[in-house]
């Protein structure tokens, strides 16, 4: 089934790691195989934030292997020296969990497509966001747990999505959790509900000019898909557009980037979303108790139509 | 079924199936007898009085604990209940085959009102997915808007909503009306067999799909007609209906029902598995 959920304050910055919590948490019944975050911090800007893993969460429930955290450490190491070798000066890092880590990088570049690739080619390694704002922190468990894992609920910025999973078509880890990062444009992120049926014709055609898939989660499409249409010079509005008709199957879906937030929604409309909007708020998510978690007053929301494309500006 | 014309009341009603199991110790099968006027009302249900009256506030209750004190003060002879704080949450207020006078002060989650027969229902928030589901008589108001599948199935009564609504409306109704006073989203009236549905809005695309009878008034755009939907003429007496009909649903008394399209069945479709696959793409 799967939950979204998804906020934006216009002109000012908020608790956004508390607020998405409780909106995940008010979603926890639609599935708590894995929860994830993509949360937009106040940052200064002049450095990069790469949120990775060296390996997976191999507790209860999990589809992964387990591994040794020997392993993990001999992949941090390999990741540092490639940092290294690529002129990436690491200014902060932090080890939240054995197969989790932070880096503030000190990086000049444009274009992370060949930056991503030279960390990825590490085996056992993800890039699971890189941006100047963007955090994704994902792992398994419900929203509270996930949270407090990761200390998420002080984290104060300008807007988030996120995605409470129940797995159906890949496994219960990290990798297939969402958000999914728009690689390589920094600072994309995606959460979706649904399932897209055309995943394997439009993921050859991806690969062949150069995308990267991590999973094969059908939802990491979306993120794969629209980053393409971004590099190709459409804006984010027209990527989404382009998608309802690109993608096949049923869905709604949300896209992040550093200072917009977007829904789409396709022409069945058989996924459900309520969305609340207001001059300094757009909230939205699966069911309305989402939006209630952060706004218990009464407020006006309605159900987007099918075929609806909306973008918001922080 | 035996022949029902030529059965007694008693026998006919059993023909029908009208009857219930009681589930008290052993299983008994329990039939309507149509001389007893107090087999007019569900089993369990409570004689109220509508000037009799309380709130409920379910801000910290759970779904299931919220109906059951519904029924609770029901069985205490509340005839009107008002529900205070009901918070979006799901499936609030189903179940009801009762006469009441309920009003939420707020908004609904999911299949809201539910499977409900008889009472009387006003709803000064919006409400999710689902709501009226199977609703066979009674009145269910929506003062805002209304998710998708609003009144899946419902065979009775009265659906209104003030607002717009989401996809699938009157997915599958059997009977009664129902009333939108905004926009209506795709597949509004997919398969629907009886009963009315009112759009004063526009309505999105493939408006009554596989619909195998029944009647859609639009007041505003459509986007496209599904497999079968056709116009129709809107006669004299749809106007005084529509009139009647919007002026008891307190909504729309002022619209112009005269520039109203109708949309039916084209019944192309009521032989389809007869046709061969060459005389199906002239069909549809």
């Amino acid at each position: 089934m799967c939950g979204i959920a998804g906020l934006i304050h216009r002109g000012k910055s908020s608790n956004v790691g508390s607020e998405l919590q409780g909106m995940l948490q008010a979603l926890k019944h639609r599935g708590e195989d894995s929860t994830g975050y993509a949360l937009y911090g106040d940052t200064d800007g002049k450095n990069f934030i790469m949120r990775f893993k060296v390996g997976e969460n191999v507790g209860e429930g999990s589809s992964s292997v387990m591994e040794d955290v020997s392993v993990y450490d001999e992949r941090k190491k390999i990741v540092d020296q490639t940092l290294s070798e690529m002129g990436a000066k690491i200014i902060k890092e932090e080890r939240t969990l054995p197969y989790s880590l932070r880096y503030e990088v000190d990086y000049e570049t444009k274009d992370l497509l060949d930056f991503s690739q030279r960390i990825e080619s590490i085996p056992g390694v993800e890039i699971l966001s890189m941006g100047k704002s963007l955090e994704v922190i994902k792992d398994l468990g419900n929203a509270k747990m996930v949270c407090d894992r990761y200390s998420l609920d002080k984290l104060v910025g300008t807007h988030a999505i996120g995605h409470a999973r129940m797995a159906t078509e890949s496994g219960v880890d990290i990798k297939s959790a969402h958000p999914f990062w728009g690689y390589p444009f920094s600072d994309v992120s995606v959460v979706h509900n649904g399932q897209l049926t055309n995943y394997w014709n439009n993921r050859r055609v991806l690969e062949n000019k150069g995308m990267r898939f991590m999973s094969e989660c059908d939802s990491e499409l979306i993120a794969v898909y629209i980053a393409q249409k971004m590099r190709e010079g459409a804006s984010l509005e027209e990527g989404m557009k382009d998608s309802l008709t690109g993608l096949d199957g049923v869905f709604t879906y949300f896209v992040a980037t550093k200072d917009s937030l977007g829904m789409a929604k396709d022409t069945m409309a058989a996924k459900p979303l309520v969305l609340y909007e207001s001059d300094d708020l757009v909230a939205m998510g699966s069911e309305e108790i989402a939006i209630r978690s952060v706004l218990p007053q009464e407020i006006d929301t309605y159900d987007p139509f099918d075929g609806e494309v909306k973008v918001w500006q922080i | 079924m035996a022949n029902i014309k030529t059965s007694e009341k008693k026998s006919k009603a059993q023909s029908m199936g009208m009857h219930t199991e009681v589930l008290t110790g052993r299983t008994q099968q329990k039939f309507f007898n149509p001389d007893e006027a107090e087999n007019f009302y569900y089993f369990g249900t409570y004689d109220v009085d509508f000037n009799k009256r309380t709130d409920l506030d379910v801000m910290n209750m759970s779904a299931p604990e919220a109906n059951k004190e519904i029924d609770n003060l029901m069985s205490q002879g509340y005839g009107t209940i008002v529900i205070k704080n009901p918070q979006g949450k799901h499936s609030l207020g189903v179940g009801i085959l009762n006469k009441l006078n309920l009003i939420f002060e707020g908004s609904l989650g999911y299949f809201g009102m539910g499977s409900c027969d008889g009472p009387i229902v006003r709803i000064n928030g919006r409400v999710g997915w689902s709501c009226a589901e199977n609703l066979m008589a009674g009145k269910v108001v929506i003062e805002k808007n209304a998710g998708s599948c609003f009144g899946a199935a419902i065979r009775g009564g009265d659906l209104i909503c003030k607002g717009s609504v989401g996809a699938r409306t009157g997915i599958d109704m059997k009977g009664g009306t129902i009333i939108i006073g905004g926009d209506a989203g795709a597949f509004t009236g997919f398969m629907m067999q009886r009963g009315r549905i009112i759009i004063l809005g526009d309505v999105g695309i493939n408006l009554g799909d596989s619909m195998y009878d029944g009647t859609i008034f639009v007041g505003g755009e459509i986007g496209s007609y599904g497999s079968d939907a056709v116009d129709a003429e809107l006669t004299s007496s749809d106007q005084d209906w529509l009139k009647r009909k919007l002026k008891v649903a307190e909504i729309g008394e002022d619209f112009d029902v005269s520039k109203m399209k109708k949309i039916v069945a084209g019944k192309k479709l009521w032989n389809y598995d007869n046709l061969e696959p060459t005389e199906k793409k002239g069909a549809i």
